[in-house]
């Protein structure tokens, strides 16, 4: 399937370009530990554990933003995008292929950041990891549609926060519930109903972003 | 029109009759405010949808409109809704109240929405992107609103009684009445602002078209 191809050569181009510049995913691993041990300082001495399980996800939120902040900014600036939608390919394509490429950046971030955070506060059960995939799916997902608005206009990728945060917020949501709550099966329910919903909006959507 | 933001204002006036205690007196605005609120998204997000349908380029004046609109009925809404919690329990926020906190994140989101549209340079784009991101705003309401029934669980133990007032015939009455006015009321500002802004632009493409 050719739609499936192009996905893929996209986000390979993203993967191949991260692995030479090696900008983008050292400053997420980094800026992610660095949250954790701020957040440490941050949480006075009698706080309970269900404090630290939520700044786990306040801390996913911003790795996360800072690898979407980057994501289309080379995009626009060699004005590759404009050739892109001049291919002859589904425009969603772009889209996707973006998603899946800061999927993977935001996973391996992660895979710092959570072993990190099991270092200095404590254990994550099973349910805390399903939510980090959930709502990395959403995040990407929203994020990478976000993030071609905001770089279309004059505030750039500055603008990109305040788009994400709110609607970042129900993630935020179904991930601290999956992790500091006694029944994590209905949020994480609730992340993959957001998963669905926005994912088909954003890919159904993306097209009418990048056209002129 | 004159006329109908004027009968709008002496319904909104009935309530002042019913016998109630004054702080009940806010359920009555409080709340047809809030709908109207969602109402104008909804109208919002179908003018973007019809903008990305049709291309019409005037769907997307409607569309801003509606969504300027029902930011300023849901910051209306932030604003009474704090006054009844002021006198229903003393405190001026309550994040106990799912009503208050939904529009508290859909303000943030329509806000953004503004500094979205001033930052794109005006065309066709900032039209699509801004109908799209208006798609997302209708989408995120329900969204929300179950994300802060889940989210009570985990941060704020519902303290208060969420539900509005048993209402009997009388303060149902006056309460649709209040209700009505208010859609009347948002239709009337609807309009002229957009007549408003359509004479702008007109204007501004004859100044265009004689330099």
């Amino acid at each position: 399937m050719s739609y499936l191809a192009d996905v893929a050569a996209l986000a390979r181009k993203d993967l191949l370009l991260e692995l030479r510049a090696k900008e983008t995913l050292p400053s997420m691993v980094l800026f992610g530990v660095a949250m954790l041990v701020v957040f440490r300082f941050a949480l006075p001495a009698d706080a309970p554990e269900r404090a630290s399980g939520g700044l786990l996800w306040v801390a996913i939120l911003f790795v996360a933003l800072l690898g979407l902040t980057r994501a289309f900014v080379a995009e626009r600036e060699q004005h590759v995008l404009d050739a892109l939608v001049l291919a002859p390919s589904d425009r969603s394509a772009i889209w996707l292929g973006k998603a899946a490429a800061t999927l993977a950046f935001l996973a391996a971030a992660e895979a710092v950041a959570v072993p990190a955070y099991v270092l200095f506060f404590g254990g994550v059960g099973w349910a805390t990891l399903v939510a980090v995939a959930l709502a990395d799916i959403g995040l990407c997902a929203v994020g990478a549609l976000l993030a071609a608005m905001a770089v279309s206009g004059r505030a750039r990728e500055l603008l990109l926060p305040l788009l994400f945060l709110p609607l970042a917020i129900p993630v935020l949501i179904g991930g601290v519930g999956s992790t500091v709550t006694d029944d994590p099966a209905r949020y994480l329910a609730f992340l993959a109903l957001y998963d669905g919903v926005f994912a088909i909006l954003a890919w159904a959507s993306f097209e009418y972003v990048v056209t002129e | 029109m004159v006329l109908v933001a004027g009968a709008a204002l002496a319904l909104l006036w009935a309530p002042e009759d019913a016998d109630q205690g004054p702080s009940q007196r806010i359920f009555y605005f409080h709340v047809p405010i809030a709908l109207t609120a969602y109402a104008c998204f909804g109208w919002g997000a179908w003018k973007g949808l019809r903008l990305l349908w049709t291309g019409e380029e005037r769907h997307d004046l409607e569309s801003y409109t509606a969504v300027h609109l029902g930011t300023i009925f849901g910051t209306l809404t932030l604003v009474t809704g704090s006054i009844w919690a002021r006198t229903s329990w003393g405190q001026w926020w309550s994040w106990g109240s799912r009503q208050l906190v939904l529009f508290l994140v859909l303000f943030l989101f329509y806000c953004a929405y503004f500094m979205l549209r001033y930052s794109l340079a005006d065309g066709a784009g900032r039209a699509r992107i801004s109908a799209v991101y208006a798609l997302f705003g209708v989408v995120l309401i329900p969204v929300s609103f179950l994300a802060i029934r889940l989210a009570e669980d985990i941060v704020h133990p519902v303290v208060f009684d969420q539900d509005g007032p048993q209402m009997s015939g009388s303060m149902f009455f006056t309460f649709c009445l209040c209700l009505v006015g208010m859609f009347l009321l948002a239709a009337t500002l609807y309009a002229n602002e957009l007549t408003g802004k359509r004479l702008d632009a007109r204007l501004r493409e004859l100044r265009e078209a004689l330099t």
